[in-house]
């Protein structure tokens, strides 16, 4: 099992002045597995996912992704090409306004990826295809609805060939109707063995979909459980009590 | 602004008389007029006629001058641009020095110092390279270019390229904060998911930042060039044939004070004028496709 470990996240603290927002996290993510994090607001779950790509740097601990240690000195480690390797969702798609959706999604593959315009085009139709907008490919983000502009985010991340997926709240910025769609295309996604840290509130999501549940409050992991524990018999009184709360 | 500009528009007929009196830009119009008067005596008034022929020449100057300090004005100012957002300390300390310093002295002070302090100490530096390179056999293949600088002289420089030296020195430093603050409006999530992506933090400016930012500050850019233009003017005391020097020049050869100014500063508005209309309606362009 140790082998098939792709993220390896040992005693990271992440404090922004004051504010705790990682204390003593130690998680694995394994090859394949679809890691769901949940938590209140303000938890930390942003910061985690962020210090896996290194958007952010912790304060102390170590983040192995894939082999490689990220939370090593900067000069010594290519972030660049573990970010090729590391998609990333975010809460507000974050779409290039001033390239199309095509653009959106080969710019990275020509610029970082190196293939040629062809080639990343054919990839980019092929992924359109795929999260359902094939006929959306000259259009500018801004004419495209939230939960389209969420679909060409993971196109785009997904033509980098990526081996690890990271979500942060993929739905939490759009109209209840286009949660579906969003949810839709991660779960096949998911059923195609892609490894995945979705950090969402869609609990139908994780029973669908997530291998493990993590819970993140006040910066540190109040528990990890499989859906089926965590929903009917989880462990610890906070658990318990965040879990009423959203599902009632 | 498209909102007040949408409601103007829809504003129901039935407005009554005063309010819509007030509402006629009469500035604009006595402006044409006062420029319908002033080509009526050009092609009227022998006095006009002179003048104008004598100084448009130097319409051509201001606008050459104007467009070269301008360009590289850009350039300077978007070095020092990406400088004041760079997390490396001595570039940001360089072009933190730059845009601090420029900005506190006149920009008279800085043409008259670019042309009688920095150009001479620029000649001499290179003289006294060419001295070192002529004695230094090892540099003898480059005997020729080391013979032209020594050879060089403060002549040599003319005054318009000096002028032109100034003049984007101290807009550059403007610039650079124009493009500041053009970068710093883009959103962190662009960087960040550009980044997320494997772009570099260079890739990152060129493809994504950059495209987004220009645009945006495109608007105050075409204002500033706008002032460039009006402080082009101030070159005149190097005696560059710009519109302002020929203005003196045209006061001294006809005694016409009256007729060479009123035309010196029509011909300026006309320009000035006419840019500010561009700028418009580039503006109200984008608040359309906002
Ligand atoms: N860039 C930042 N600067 C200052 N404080 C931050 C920053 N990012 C996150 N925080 C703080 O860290 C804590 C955890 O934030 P975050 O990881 O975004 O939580 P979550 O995603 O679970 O809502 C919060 O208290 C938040 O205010
Ligand atoms: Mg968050």
């Amino acid at each position: 099992m140790r082998n098939d470990v792709i993220i390896e996240i040992e005693h990271v603290y992440k404090s922004f002045g004051r504010v705790r927002a990682l204390v003593d996290v130690s998680l694995n993510v394994y090859r394949g597995e679809v890691l769901f994090i949940f938590g209140p607001s303000g938890g930390g779950k942003s910061t985690l996912l962020r210090c896996i790509n290194r958007l952010e740097k912790v304060d102390r601990g170590r983040i192995v992704v894939d082999g490689v240690c990220v939370t090593e000195h900067p000069k010594k480690v290519d972030i660049d090409k573990v970010r090729m390797e590391v998609g990333m969702v975010f809460q507000l798609f974050n779409l290039f306004p001033h390239l199309t959706a095509l653009q959106n999604i080969t710019l990275a593959q020509e610029k970082v990826r190196k293939r040629s315009k062809e080639e990343a085009e054919e990839i980019a139709y092929r992924l359109l295809e795929r999260v359902g907008l094939p006929e959306k490919a000259d259009v500018y983000p801004d004419q495209l609805s939230g939960g389209q502009k969420q679909r060409v985010a993971i196109a785009r991340a997904l033509a980098m060939n990526p081996k690890i997926m990271l979500f942060d709240e993929p739905t939490s910025a759009l109209d209840p109707e286009m949660i579906r769609e969003v949810l839709d295309v991660m779960l096949d996604l998911a059923k195609e063995g892609m490894t995945m840290v979705v950090v969402s509130h869609e609990m139908g999501f994780a029973k669908a979909a997530a291998d493990r549940m993590v819970f993140l409050e006040g910066g540190r992991v109040v528990e990890v459980a499989t859906p089926e524990e965590l929903f009917t018999n989880p462990k610890e009184e906070r658990t318990k009590r965040f879990l009423s709360q959203i599902l009632h | 602004m498209a909102i007040t500009s949408e409601m103007e528009r829809h504003q129901p007929k039935l407005v009554p008389w005063g309010e819509k009196l007030s509402q006629v830009p009469w500035w604009a119009l006595i402006i044409l007029l006062m420029g319908v008067l002033i080509v009526y005596s050009v092609f009227t008034s022998a006095t006009y006629q002179d003048a104008f022929l004598f100084l448009i020449a130097g319409v051509r100057v201001t606008i050459t001058v104007s467009l070269i300090s301008f360009g590289l004005a850009l350039i300077l100012g978007l070095i020092a641009g990406l400088g004041r957002v760079s997390k490396n300390v001595i570039y940001y300390t360089l072009a933190s020095l730059y845009v601090e310093i420029v900005r506190g002295i006149p920009l008279l002070v800085l043409i008259i110092y670019f042309a009688f302090v920095v150009t001479p100490l620029a000649i001499q530096t290179l003289n006294s390279l060419g001295t070192v390179l002529l004695q230094d056999p090892a540099f003898g293949f480059l005997r020729g270019l080391a013979r032209s600088l020594t050879d060089l002289n403060i002549q040599d420089v003319d005054m318009t390229i000096r002028a032109i030296a100034g003049l984007a020195f101290g807009y550059g430093a403007f610039e650079a904060e124009v493009f500041r603050a053009g970068i710093e409006s883009i959103e962190r999530g662009q960087m960040e998911a550009a980044r997320s992506l494997g772009m570099s933090y260079f890739q990152a400016m060129r493809y994504i930042i950059l495209p987004q930012a220009i645009r945006r500050v495109l608007p105050p850019l075409g204002n500033d060039f706008i002032a460039m233009l009006k402080d082009s003017s101030l070159i005149s005391v190097l005696a560059v044939r710009e519109l302002t020097h020929l203005g003196k020049l045209n006061r001294a050869r006809t005694f016409r004070t009256f007729e060479t100014w009123n035309t010196v500063a029509f011909l300026y508005l006309s320009m000035t004028l006419l840019l500010s209309l561009g700028v418009k309606m580039l503006e109200r362009r984008m608040a359309v496709e906002e």
